[in-house]
């Protein structure tokens, strides 16, 4: 074949490979494009359900304080007015003094639902910081039932006929007159962020969960990070190449592709039913967390070690340091970077994690706030399967706004990974 | 180096104290199933709101499996109390009893209806048992008597003629919901007995008689819609050809998207729940570990805030959730057990 004729044939089929790669980058666009359809279809249907649930509807009530209600005994004892003070009746007086026309005894039980039940722990805990209030009349902003603050939203139909709605035209007149008495607004919903769960969903919030979810990752990165680097230092730095390092390799990448659930029946067989830890505990979660991000964490810091040159190691040697300062003093430092991102998203991974602490009984009703790693609690995604399985309509809007706080830790932590790797991580 | 086995060692130390740790308890423990874990919940909140105790922990494990791990044994690591939507079985009685649980006191709280809906914008379908069973059995009476036949009916109006031409396309729990099994002991055994040959062969072969009655058909007419009953409520009001089967409590919420079928004429409503008259209700009920009572701080205060008028009263705040109370007489006599500790007999 001479020269000529191969420049032909070259030619001749220039333009269909021009026109494979025109086509293959296309395929590419489109794909990116697609997930970045799903994702904002995604973004938008969650925020567009939840971002109503950062605000609140309050009610401004003219409380009366009044020591016969609250301190029948008239002890002045703080702890004795918080078991038998009726701080509700002292609501339902200031809701029947803004509504006078109101007589009738079913009229005067809807009007009762204008307030969230939890009013009245409210209240109390307004007379704990000043006990300067009680006998005094005061204006105080009050938490509005879930099903007022539904109407206020609009997620309600006004629209719809009286007997198909569960917010009567009678109510729906009284939130009128309060909204024209400046008596009713929406405010920035502090109690979503300091609150445990509750099953009335205006009182109802995230931080038991998040601290749950805290305490659980603490527990699994004290363990895991730690065991994850030895096991990766031991296997890639002084482990010799046998059948044994090889079985035990194999074993860890299949470890990491076993499904989550597994995990949480060791657990329960384990910890829970063999030591006999408590259910329900962030320690029992992150333990069972550790296993399960253990070979993650241990895969990304073995790549981690292998990408540090080996002319390191060798002049680390050559000067006379010993094989564990060479891997301490010069190669982990190395190393640290592409560790740390793999335990982020080990951990990341983690935190979305539900399957497995079903098994350990960190599906549950927790309303107090967790103490500790032994105290029952639940964590984040929990939360969110728990609250999407709720009747109540106000925990539907509850359930995507958990989901965004849920979002924004993911995007936190693995903003962190992106981070890290960009300020230390050395190329060669 | 240092601090990393430092910490290593203090996380080792602090996983082998756990059971220090566990050997007493501050709070009561509470399994069991899904359907009474929102009213049990409630109680729960305001016991704990109310009271010096910490606040009960309480998971949603199911009927079955919360007795399971309540049978388990005597001791701070199991459960206190156990949630069921039906009655505790002779097996798990004996099971209980073989593991050295012997007093259970039995708490029956309220009624919970399981309702057939729609679309409000469809119009209000007008079922009997039978039609459910007929719609929605895996194999159905032929034309002759004794015989099977796969299901063939693929339209309401095929079921029964006064029903609209609409294919069947039921939204409803799976097979590990106690909703299910009640659903198919109610309404589809409670459609099939209508049939006369079907009826004689309880006695005769009971077996065989609970195969026909209680298996739900797999060819797609009936769709498994998990555990989430509003997931069910959304794809109705999406669908208005489908229909739903849930708990109460959901249509109650829902009452401006989905209505109720009527069943054998009659609407699921709170009075006709609660008078008995809606054939698809069932009781529900608490049980509690009388060895647990002195030992675990609570348990008393929570028998007592759930048997008070206020909490499952006509006018109680569980009813405000969906409970359908037990008339006075019914409700005093197990309050009175409950405070009793009377231990129940099987």
């Amino acid at each position: 074949m001479s020269n000529q004729e191969s420049m032909n044939r070259v030619r001749a089929g220039l333009a269909r490979r021009y026109a494979a790669e025109r086509r293959f980058r296309m395929y590419g666009v489109i794909a990116i494009l697609l997930s970045l359809a799903f994702l904002l279809m995604l973004f938008v249907s969650i925020i567009g359900n939840g971002y109503t649930a950062f605000q609140q509807t309050y009610i401004k009530l003219d409380v009366n304080f009044d020591p016969a209600m609250l301190d029948p005994t008239g002890s002045g004892d703080m702890k004795i007015i918080n078991r038998t003070g009726d701080f509700q009746g002292v609501i339902k007086q200031a809701l029947r003094d803004a509504f006078p026309g109101v007589t009738k005894r079913g009229d005067k039980r809807n009007l009762y639902g204008l307030v969230s039940g939890g009013a009245g722990f409210e209240l109390r805990d307004r007379l704990h910081a000043d006990p300067g209030l009680m006998g005094r009349t005061v204006s105080i902003w009050v938490t509005a039932d879930a099903e007022i603050d539904m109407v206020v939203k609009g997620h309600i139909d006004r629209e719809v006929p009286e007997d198909d709605r569960r917010v009567k035209d009678q109510t729906i007149a009284w939130i009128d007159a309060l909204v024209a008495e400046d008596r009713l607004e929406k405010r920035f919903n502090i109690t979503f962020f300091t609150a445990g769960d509750s099953r009335n969903p205006e009182q109802a919030g995230i931080w038991g969960a998040a601290v749950g979810s805290v305490y659980t990752l603490i527990v699994t990165l004290v363990l895991s990070f730690p065991i994850g680097v030895a096991a990766a230092i031991y296997l890639e730095e002084f482990a010799p190449t046998n059948r044994f390092t090889d079985f035990i390799e194999v074993n860890i990448n299949n470890l990491a592709a076993v499904p989550s659930i597994v995990f949480g029946l060791l657990g329960l067989a384990v910890f829970i039913n063999f030591f006999g830890m408590p259910r329900s505990a962030p320690m029992v979660g992150g333990l069972v967390l550790t296993l399960m991000t253990l070979p993650t964490i241990i895969i990304a810091s073995r790549a981690a070690l292998k990408s540090v040159p080996p002319s390191i190691r060798e002049a680390a040697l050559g000067i006379g340091a010993s094989k564990m300062q060479m891997v301490f003093h010069h190669v982990l430092p190395l190393a640290m970077p592409g560790m740390l991102t793999g335990a982020i998203i080990g951990m990341a991974q983690a935190l979305g994690e539900t399957a497995p602490l079903l098994m350990i009984g960190m599906v549950a009703f927790i309303v107090d706030i967790p103490g500790g790693v032994f105290d029952p609690s639940t964590v984040l995604p929990v939360q969110i399967y728990l609250w999407a399985d709720s009747p109540e309509r106000a925990f539907v809007e509850r359930t995507s706004a958990a989901i965004m706080v849920l979002l924004a830790f993911l995007v936190t932590m693995n903003a962190l990974a992106v981070l890290l790797r960009k300020r230390f991580e050395k190329r060669w | 180096m240092k601090t990393t086995s430092l910490l290593l060692t203090a996380a080792i130390a602090a996983a082998f104290s756990a059971n220090v740790n566990a050997a007493g308890r501050d709070y009561v423990s509470i399994v069991g199933s899904s359907t009474v874990y929102p009213f049990a919940t409630v109680v729960a909140e305001h016991f704990g709101k109310t009271s010096e105790y910490k606040t009960p922990k309480i998971e949603s494990t199911g009927s079955g499996g919360g007795l399971k791990l309540f049978c388990a044994g005597v001791g701070v690591e199991h459960p206190d109390i156990t949630n069921a939507s039906r009655r505790i079985k002779k097996s798990e009685y004996d099971q209980c009893q073989g593991n050295g649980v012997k007093d259970i006191v039995e708490v029956k709280i309220g009624y919970d209806g399981i309702a057939v809906a729609n679309s409000k914008e469809a119009p209000r379908f007008e079922l009997t048992r039978k039609d459910l069973f007929l719609a929605l059995a895996k194999q159905v009476p032929g034309e002759k008597e004794g015989e099977l036949i796969d299901n063939p009916y693929t339209t309401w109006k095929q079921v029964n003629a006064s029903l609209p031409d609409i294919k069947i396309e039921v939204l409803g729990p799976p097979p590990t919901s106690g909703t299910r099994d009640a659903f198919a002991e109610l309404a589809m055994e409670g459609g099939c007995k209508k049939i006369d040959w079907i009826h004689d062969m309880k006695k005769k072969d009971k077996k065989a008689y609970k195969a026909i009655c209680h298996t739900i058909r797999e060819d797609g007419a009936y769709i498994e819609a998990g555990e989430n009953d509003n997931l069910i409520v959304q794809k109705l009001a999406a669908n208005p050809n489908a229909l739903g089967v849930f708990g109460f409590s959901f249509l109650e919420e829902n009452a401006d998207k989905i209505q109720g079928s009527t069943v054998d004429g009659i609407a699921p409503e709170f009075d006709s729940i609660a008078d008995g008259s809606y054939p698809v209700s069932r009781p529900l009920f608490f049980y509690v570990k009388k060895a647990h009572v002195d030992s675990v701080p609570g348990i008393r205060g929570y028998i007592a805030e759930f048997t008070s008028e206020k909490a499952w009263g006509d006018e109680g705040y569980l009813s405000e959730r969906g409970l359908i109370p037990m008339p006075k007489e019914e409700r005093a006599k197990f309050a009175k057990d409950a405070a009793d500790l009377t231990p129940l007999a099987m």
